[in-house]
């Protein structure tokens, strides 16, 4: 028999805790949901839209009613319960019933706080919190002038600018000299108290109620200093308090909030609590992110899964105030020591400040340009060493060289929903909104199932990331503080590339079953991830597992859009004789090769090889000494090379000998991601070295290193690793660096985006600075090289894996 | 009426992994599962035409090589979000060997 699952709370929290498990464990529970509120569950974030009037009740809806029958949920909303019986594991309800339970989640979010002044019981007096506050503020706005908000806070001043909206004379009453003083220091929360009296709201700071005026209704507020304003409504938005009782009359214990341990467990191990009303080591949170990381936890455990552990989070807020752009996390005011950097430009109405201690971003706050606060906020969270690019920080992501599409960005919300955002699929802005809306999504994962949008080649993630920014509020996750590698997994790369070092797992099945991987053969995801975790860890020991590789890695070609094949065969440094280039042709005649072309990785690309075809075509150019050009892999590509010194009069160095020299040594080995590497002869640069992985600029004095350059999507400059002086202290510092990379970086991540992660200090510290640990990592990459340079086209036209070129006959 | 025709031995399908058959009208992808069930599909993706046969086998699932679309090998049906069909071929394993159902008309006409 199905056990019993009790969820009291049909709000945000609760309902993300029961989709989680749904996913996990669809039929261990009987699940019946209990819910105080006459509604299904809906998107609490969404009411200050809906009180501007952007948006309507039944848009904010997250799961319809069906939803609840088709997943066979009892759902009894508008119905509250009164009473938890412990010992007879059994909840009360307001009308008298009684249900009993194997498991109890009590998901009852919070209050607002109403001031205890006298008067604060007269009609008219109310919080902003429920579908019925926002109906009982629509009314007022239809029939009356005057509307008093109390508290200067995130929530007080999105109640204040929707019923401004709604045409209402709004005062906004701050016991405090400083608007959001929880989220803003005083030079943003002046620009915004200026910003929001341009649009019509008043203020009244350092303002002390002391009395609600009226008979039964309310007439006016008074002050402490004896002054008084009219007031047909008062929203009294001074805070929230956890809604605790019922926990705290059944003996659960509590404190500020139900106390709960890293499972999201009660003192009583049968009843689970999530959301707004639990404290989890000493916090209370009022925002939906890290609720949903609760929610996530403890669908693992009711789903026996026994895995997840929520170990708190770090937050950011921005204001949901059309216009009114604003950014704030972390530990925003300086404390002794600490450094900030501010950029003010009063004339744009821009204002931003980092708070910086031992060269990490401890803190945020943006004013009128919040375009970079994602990236600050995950800088913060993953404690990114800043130095190297301290100086240009504040100019944004943009200026450090990821320049990608900032700037649209910010204006990505005035797009019409026509406009295309993801150029891979096709997909348009409307359709996005439309998604988020109407299956309410809140991360991009979602966004990405959903619509496919940013789901290719990533280049428009930061205008969904935007998009959803600005469609759900902050209730979106940006990035949760630590992310499953796959669905098959909460374990990050990180954690499984440390299982395999520490754990010394060497196949795919000993990691999956480590590390409770939930499907026995991993997905299209993992595995290939897994396939190069292991190779670069135990190269000499690891099977590579063909199966678990993409298609092109397989068969040594890139398929292309009808099924074909192309052959890149390599030419070191791009160099080549008139005997390659004839071995070259009489191949593109033997197998009528449709098209030839020069690449932009100085080679030759065979278009629209058939698959069948490819072992011989290998075997012709094999016998003339080509081996693979890997222009298929997550592998080493190509060394450009230039002229140099044998030719160019510019030249200092023989670019293109060095260029053949680093082919030579890295050849064959496989990447996290594609890495490309060039020479360049003078700083001219002809090699374009500044946009490879791996570049060098050779000078009169020697050769300058970069690293972390790419082209491509998002082209990003190198950063300057060193200067060295001979050939074999470019080679060595080369394998060193590559050899990091492969130990360290997640797969799927190319050096750019690494780089900016792990921040170019550490990059140094690594390669430059220790030089044991240099000639060490040098050392590795020589001997993961001996199992790698053998050539796989020889290998598959000597007979290799004969299977995957020939199809199968009917007999 | 079914006719079963003999396609090949279960060992020349690798695990996790596809042979493409070829038919006069179109290819079929036969795949085979960790726990050696054998299914079959239409050899193009209900999204653009990919050759499934090249895709990632995980579970009974394949997912895409040119889009990543996952489609239920049972099924044929496109999963998740995505929506759409492959058309499904029946297949027998028996004494080692692998039959295919092509129904008359359908494929190899
Ligand atoms: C053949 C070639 C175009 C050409 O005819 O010149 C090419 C072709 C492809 N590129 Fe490229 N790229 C080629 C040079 C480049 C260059 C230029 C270079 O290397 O100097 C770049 C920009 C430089 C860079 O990578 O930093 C480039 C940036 C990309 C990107 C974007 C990478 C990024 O990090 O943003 C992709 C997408 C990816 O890898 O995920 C890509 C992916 C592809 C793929 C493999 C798409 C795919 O997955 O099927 C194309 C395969 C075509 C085919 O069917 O054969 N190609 N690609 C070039 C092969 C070079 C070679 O000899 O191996
Ligand atoms: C206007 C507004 C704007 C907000 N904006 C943002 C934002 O931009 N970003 C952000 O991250 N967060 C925002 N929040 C906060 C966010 O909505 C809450 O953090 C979140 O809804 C809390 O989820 P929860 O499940 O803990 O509580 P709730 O969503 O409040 O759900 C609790 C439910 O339990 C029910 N309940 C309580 N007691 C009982 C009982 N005894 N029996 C049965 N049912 C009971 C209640 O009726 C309620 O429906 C905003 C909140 C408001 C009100
Ligand atoms: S730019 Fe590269 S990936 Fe795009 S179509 Fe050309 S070859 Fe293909
Ligand atoms: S063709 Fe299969 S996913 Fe696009």
């Amino acid at each position: 028999m199905k056990q019993k699952l009790i969820v009291i709370g049909n709000g945000m929290a609760g309902m993300r805790t029961v989709e989680e498990l749904l996913k996990l464990e669809p039929d261990l529970y009987d699940v019946t949901v209990f819910g105080s509120e006459p509604h299904p569950n809906y998107n609490r974030i969404m009411l200050s839209p809906v009180l501007a009037g952007d948006k309507q009740v039944d848009d904010i809806i997250l799961n319809t009613l069906d939803w609840y029958k088709d997943n066979g949920i009892t759902l009894h909303s508008g119905e509250e319960i009164v009473d938890i019986d412990r010992l007879g594991q059994k909840i009360r309800s307001r009308d008298g019933s009684e249900l009993s339970y194997d498991r109890l989640l009590i998901a009852t979010g919070s209050r607002p706080f109403i001031i205890p002044v006298p008067g604060a019981d007269k009609r008219g007096v109310i919080g902003f919190r429920d579908i019925e506050d926002v109906g009982t503020m629509l009314d007022y706005a239809a029939n009356h002038e005057h509307a008093v908000v109390i508290g200067g806070g995130l929530l007080g001043l999105e109640a204040a600018n929707g019923l401004r909206t709604q045409g209402m004379d709004v005062t906004v009453v701050h016991l405090l000299d400083s608007l959001m003083e929880r989220q803003l220091d005083k030079p943003a929360s002046t620009l915004l108290k200026a910003t929001l009296e341009a649009r019509g709201l008043k203020f009244l700071m350092q303002a002390q109620t002391s009395e609600i005026l009226g008979e039964d209704r309310v007439t006016g507020v008074r002050f402490a200093d004896g002054s008084e304003i009219p007031a047909d409504l008062v929203v009294m938005a001074v805070g929230i308090r956890p809604n605790i009782t019922l926990a705290k009359d059944a003996g659960i214990h509590c404190e500020r909030g139900i106390v709960v341990n890293d499972t999201m467990q009660t003192f009583d191990p049968k009843i689970y609590a999530v959301g707004e009303c639990v404290q989890h080591r000493g916090d209370c949170y009022g925002l939906v992110a890290p609720l949903f990381e609760q929610a996530k936890v403890a669908a693992n455990h009711l789903a026996q899964m026994g895995i997840g552990r929520y170990q708190g989070s770090v937050t950011s807020t921005k204001l949901k105030v059309t216009g009114v752009d604003l950014f704030s996390a972390g530990e925003f005011n300086e404390g002794d020591g600490d450094e900030t950097l501010v950029l003010q430009d009063p004339s744009q109405g821009v204002y931003k400040k980092l708070v910086i201690r031992d060269d990490k971003i401890k803190g945020a706050v943006l004013y009128g340009d919040t375009l970079d606060g994602t990236w600050y906020f995950t800088l913060m969270r993953e404690g990114t060493d800043i130095s190297a690019f301290r100086s240009t920080i504040l100019f944004g992501q943009h200026d450090v060289g990821d320049a990608g599409h900032g700037d649209a960005s910010a204006s990505v919300m005035a797009l019409p929903p026509n406009a295309e955002i993801c150029g891979c699929n096709g997909v348009c802005k409307g359709e996005i909104v439309d998604a988020i809306g109407k299956k309410g999504l809140f991360t991009l994962e979602e966004v990405r199932a959903h619509t496919k949008a940013s789901s290719s080649c990533g280049s428009c993630t930061g205008l969904v990331e935007a998009i959803l920014a600005g469609t759900v509020g902050e209730g979106y996750d940006q990035a949760p503080s630590k992310k499953g590698m796959c669905g098959c997994t909460e374990h990050s790369h990180d954690d499984v590339i440390a299982a395999i070092q520490k754990g010394e797992l060497k196949t795919q099945q000993a990691v999956r079953e480590a590390l409770d991987w939930k499907n026995p053969d991993g997905c299209a995801a993992c595995r290939p991830a897994l396939n190069y975790y292991l190779l670069a860890n135990w190269p000499g020991e690891y099977q590579d597992d063909a199966q678990s590789r993409f298609i092109n890695e397989r068969a040594h070609g890139n398929i292309q859009r009808d099924g074909t094949y192309s052959v890149v065969p390599r030419m070191f440094g791009g160099l080549c004789t008139a005997n390659d280039l004839r071995a070259i042709a009489d191949v593109s005649d033997k197998y009528q090769v449709p098209e030839m072309k020069v690449t932009g990785g100085q080679r030759i690309d065979l278009f629209g090889v058939k698959k069948e075809d490819l072992p011989a075509v290998w075997k012709d150019l094999s016998d003339a000494g080509f081996v693979s050009g890997h222009a298929y892999g997550k592998a080493l590509r190509t060394v450009k090379t230039c002229a140099g010194k044998n030719w160019c009069r510019f030249g200092t160095q023989d670019s293109t000998g060095l260029g053949v020299k680093l082919e030579q040594m890295t050849w064959g080995s496989w990447m996290p991601h594609k890495f490309k590497l060039a020479v360049s002869g003078c700083p001219r640069n002809c090699a374009e070295a500044t946009i490879k992985d791996f570049g060098v600029v050779c000078v009169d004095s020697g050769y300058e290193l970069h690293v972390g350059g790419n082209g491509g999507i998002k082209v990003r400059v190198t950063d300057l690793l060193c200067k060295v002086e001979t050939e074999e202290q470019v080679l060595e510092y080369c394998a060193a660096f590559i050899q990091l990379y492969r130990e360290q970086a997640h797969y799927l991540e190319r050096t750019a985006p690494w780089v900016e992660r792990v921040g170019l200090n550490h990059i140094k510290q690594q390669v430059l600075d220790d030089a044991d640990n240099r000639k060490a990592l040098y050392e590795r990459f020589r001997y993961s090289q001996t199992f790698a340079q053998v050539d796989p086209w020889k290998a598959r036209a000597d007979g290799e894996a004969a299977h995957e070129f020939t199809p199968l006959k009917i007999a | 009426m079914t006719d079963w025709i003999e396609i090949a031995a279960l060992d020349d399908i690798p695990r996790l992994g596809a042979r493409v058959i070829r038919t006069d009208t179109m290819d079929v992808a036969v795949f085979r599962t960790r726990d050696d069930r054998v299914f079959a599909l239409r050899d193009a993706c209900p999204h653009k035409g990919g050759p499934l046969s090249q895709g990632i086998v995980h579970g009974t699932t394949v997912t895409c090589p040119l889009h990543n679309w996952k489609i239920d090998l049972a099924s044929g049906e496109a999963l998740g979000p995505d929506e759409g069909c492959a058309n499904v071929f029946a297949t027998r394993v028996d004494g080692g060997r692998v039959y295919l159902a092509l129904k008359a008309g359908e494929a190899a006409a």
